[in-house]
């Protein structure tokens, strides 16, 4: 069975999540290495946003409406998309990991009797078997699935796994097609997303930021890194972790649910890496990470690094600092 | 009220990772393990929920005998009994098959609630929640950083991206897959460990099989592939480590 791949784009207030053009990267790859046709899913009230993605190289976009689409629901968006695929039959269904699809891309699987093989970062397509590769551990380890059976496999890319930038764009416009799909109950209601009360501090104006994570160990101990960001002029961030404990407020922690930043410098002391915490930091232009784990994740993307123990290193760090300033 | 509450055994964060000898998997038997860290926060939700509407605690766990130190421990917090699906082999096991399991395990119970962990800290599936909430047939909500049952209307805060937030009314039953930080974890009182010890643990039998009814299966396990070279200063000397950052601070980031 040969039915193509579809690809799921994704919009929030009548405005198209750009990860959803990872995603059309991705999808475009795997459909060039198994010789099969990318459609991109839209779901809503209307064809509005199925329009805006017509200039990618696609075999069609289907535009899924119901007005019971207009706000997302795990329980609308799930039924939709399951009448999708069961009038497609797909090979493959591929989604950008985003908190939305993680809401209902595992039931609408589920209705397939299957799971999502989630949070990928690369995949292989040769002789027509596909693997894909996933994190472990936090980022800790890979490993690399195969998925088997019959029917649709439904596969998540982690943001960042695959450019936005690269996916193909065509020459004539895909086209659309409307399909009126039904929708079960709909057993929650949302109300307006919101944001809390403007952030105290906004770490996106500063140069430098001085990280802790979960390594520092305990609430006394964050004077060490006050002392280093002082010294440097900067602002002290943190981890999920460390704003779960109450040790640090609410507007200081970076990632997919704190802040983006991209300072000049940023110093991570005692941060794992896990994603959600990558994303939030992996643009700023000099990454340095103090970790006692040589395999910790953060190395990854850090310019600098020193395997050891934050409280050796950063004190010394400051001491040299202060020579260096005279 | 009978909340459920799902809760994993998964390995110390701090643990060092080695691949098993096959290749397929970590090895276990140099590992400490400790309950993943979203469970806890879900655990300690319902401890509150049941002290605001009464009711019972009921925790539900899937993994082999050493699982029992995260049942205990929930026991000892506050929950007033325990399913321990007992099984070796479910380590690998894909999201729809761990749920199915867990799905089976408290299915006969009715629960007014289920409430979860939003992602395990080893397999990070991120789905188990919301798997068994399909195959229950109740409505489900992801990434709860709050939940209000003030009133008859369960209403809960998700948590979306870079800072927004959404509050949901949901028909109950209902399953939650919560958030850490929802609220400050409670410790082990000396009394609650002791009343743990008369607390029913029942143990049962996975309904279907390991590998059942499963399209994914791990080829192999392995260190991630370093995408950056990184500049690793000091040579394990920590101060010479700094000596040398403070240099590269200076010369190459401009930022002294
Ligand atoms: C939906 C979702 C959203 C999330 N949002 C965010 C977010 O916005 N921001 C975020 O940060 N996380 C977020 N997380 C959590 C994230 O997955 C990780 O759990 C978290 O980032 C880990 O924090 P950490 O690195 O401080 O702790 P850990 O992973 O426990 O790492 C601690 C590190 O400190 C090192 N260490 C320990 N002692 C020392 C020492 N003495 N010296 C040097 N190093 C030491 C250890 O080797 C380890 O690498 C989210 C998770 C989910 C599922
Ligand atoms: N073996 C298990 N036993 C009990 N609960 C589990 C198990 N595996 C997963 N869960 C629950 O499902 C959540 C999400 O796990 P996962 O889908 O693996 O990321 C966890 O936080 C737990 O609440």
């Amino acid at each position: 069975m040969s039915n193509g791949i579809l690809v799921f784009v994704e919009h929030r207030q009548g405005v198209i999540n750009k990860v959803s053009f990872e995603a059309v990267a991705a999808a475009q790859q795997l459909g060039a290495s198994l010789g099969q046709e990318v459609t991109a899913v839209v779901l809503g009230a209307d064809a509005a946003l199925a329009n805006e993605v017509t200039g990618f190289k696609l075999a069609g976009v289907v535009s899924a409406e119901n007005p019971k689409l207009a706000d997302y629901t795990p329980d609308a968006y799930a039924d939709a998309f399951e009448k999708v695929v069961r009038a497609r039959e797909p090979q493959y269904v591929i989604f950008p990991h985003t908190y939305l699809v993680r809401d209902f891309a595992p039931k609408l699987a589920a209705r397939f009797g299957k799971g999502l093989v989630s949070d990928c970062v690369r995949m292989k397509a040769e002789g027509g078997a596909v693997t894909f590769t996933r994190r472990l551990f936090q980022g800790k380890m890979d490993a690399d699935v195969v998925a088997s059976g019959g029917g649709a496999v439904f596969a998540t890319f982690q943001s960042g796994a695959y450019r936005g930038d690269q996916a193909e764009r065509g020459g004539a416009a895909a086209a659309v097609e409307s399909v009126a799909v039904e929708v079960g109950e709909v057993r929650m209601q949302p109300e307006a997303p919101f944001q809390e009360v403007k952030a105290a501090v906004d770490l996106t104006k500063t140069d430098v930021i001085i990280a802790i994570g979960r390594g520092i160990k305990s609430q006394e101990n964050i004077a060490l890194a006050q002392k280093l960001a002082e010294l440097l002029g900067g602002d002290i961030a943190a981890s999920r972790p460390i704003c779960d404990a109450g040790w640090l407020p609410i507007d200081r922690q970076i990632g997919s649910s704190g802040q983006t930043v991209a300072p000049k410098l940023y110093i991570a002391l005692g941060i794992s890496g896990a994603i959600q915490h990558l994303v939030g930091m992996k643009n700023a232009g000099t990454i340095v990470a103090v970790n006692k784990d040589a395999e910790a994740p953060i190395f990854d993307i850090a310019d600098y690094g020193i395997v050891g123990d934050l409280f050796e290193v950063v004190p010394a760090l400051t001491e040299e600092i202060q020579k260096l300033k005279g | 009220m009978k909340i459920f509450v799902l809760m994993k055994q998964v390995p110390n964060k701090d643990a060092v990772l080695r691949v098993r000898g096959d290749g397929k998997w970590v090895e276990e038997g140099d590992l400490s393990f400790e309950v993943n860290e979203s469970d806890g926060y879900a655990l300690e939700e319902s401890l509150r929920l049941k002290e605001k509407k009464g009711g019972e605690v009921v925790v539900a766990c899937l993994g082999p005998q050493r699982a029992k130190s995260v049942i205990k421990d929930a026991l000892a917090r506050g929950a007033d009994r325990a399913i321990h699906v007992v099984a070796d082999d479910f380590a690998q096991a894909g999201p729809f098959a761990v749920a199915k399991v867990l799905a089976e395990a408290i299915r006969g119970e009715q629960p007014d609630l289920v409430l979860a962990g939003l992602q395990s800290d080893d397999q990070g599936y991120g789905q188990t929640g919301v798997i068994v909430a399909e195959l229950l047939g109740l409505p489900h909500a992801t990434i709860v950083i709050d939940v209000d049952y003030s009133s008859e209307q369960l209403r809960v805060k998700r948590e979306l991206e870079s800072g927004w937030y959404q509050w949901y009314t949901m028909q109950t039953p209902a399953l939650l897959t919560i958030q850490s930080g929802i609220s400050q974890i409670r410790y082990a009182t000396l009394k609650g460990i002791m009343a743990a010890k008369k607390k029913e643990i029942r143990e049962a039998q996975p309904a279907i099989a390991a590998g059942e009814g499963e399209f994914q299966t791990v080829e192999r396990v392995y260190l991630p592939l370093k995408q950056k070279q990184t500049q690793f200063l000091g040579d394990g000397d920590a101060k010479k480590g700094a000596a040398q950052l403070a240099e590269k601070l200076r010369n190459e980031a401009r930022v002294i």
